[in-house]
């Protein structure tokens, strides 16, 4: 891109804060921190590959209190990204651009994310201590 | 009288639509879709593995469906996954040669990546 130090559209400091801005950069912040945990998926199954050993110790490592973080915000990320995505391929068939309607869309999605991450957390922590 | 409406001087300089965009659009939304059935299926396997010891989820991954499915996931996520960081690189990485080298590092790592989850896969599935 030319470097014309012109200033450049879209002016995000002169905007009113809407929630469909918030639900468009989470999308993308979400994909690439799905892109990077993907490695966690490739990691685990090189260590399942491995033997016993080098699985125990992934096990390890997912379960820790830091891993344990790292998983809950990766779900999080996930299902954003997941309901967010739908949202999008609806939106790509033309449907949901009333701005009333692509309010509440923004808003179910967050909203959907919060509480898909919520039950499959819930399941698996009380899954533990059963 | 040429029938093409770009500037002759962009036209000189070989820019403008490399006639990709379509495929790349249509491409994300497709991988978009499978994705949805495929990480959903993903992640209901990994629940239902959650308490279970090395030799059943080896045993579950060497499942002929499972092994489909996993690199079927495998393969797509990391096609969507270029596909994305691809436009997030190019929208705001506004040094040309970083730009570039962003560009190339991702799909060498993408590339690597699932080769290296496809090859684990199959290394379970096949018992060796």
């Amino acid at each position: 891109m030319a470097q014309t130090g012109r200033p450049l559209s879209p002016h995000l400091q002169v905007y009113k804060w809407q929630v469909q801005m918030v639900t468009s950069i989470l999308h993308r912040t979400a994909g690439i921190i799905l892109a990077v945990g993907s490695l966690i998926i490739i990691w685990g199954l090189v260590a399942l590959a491995a033997g016993q050993d080098a699985f125990a110790t992934f096990t390890a490592c997912a379960t820790s209190v830091l891993g344990t973080i790292v998983m809950i915000g990766w779900t999080l990320a996930f299902f954003y990204h997941l309901s967010n995505g739908i949202r999008h391929l609806v939106q790509d068939t033309g449907k949901g651009y009333a701005i009333e309607s692509f309010v509440r869309s923004s808003w179910l999605s967050i909203i959907a994310a919060i509480v898909l991450t919520v039950v499959v957390w819930a399941y698996v922590l009380m899954g533990a201590h059963a | 009288m040429s029938k093409d409406l770009r500037n002759p001087l962009a036209r000189a300089r070989g820019l403008g639509s490399a006639k990709e965009g379509v495929s790349h659009w249509m491409l994300q939304r497709l991988t978009a879709l499978a994705l949805v059935f495929l990480t959903l299926w993903f992640v209901i396997t990994v629940l239902s593995l959650i308490h279970a010891d090395y030799a059943t989820a080896r045993a579950t991954v060497a499942q002929p469906w499972n092994t489909v499915l996993l690199i079927a996931l495998i393969l797509t996520m990391y096609r969507h996954a270029v596909l994305g960081l691809q436009v997030v690189i190019e929208d705001y990485v506004h040094t040309r040669w970083l730009e570039v080298a962003s560009l190339v590092v991702i799909k060498f790592i993408a590339v690597l990546a699932a080769l290296t989850g496809v090859l684990a896969v199959l290394r379970v599935a096949l018992g060796s």
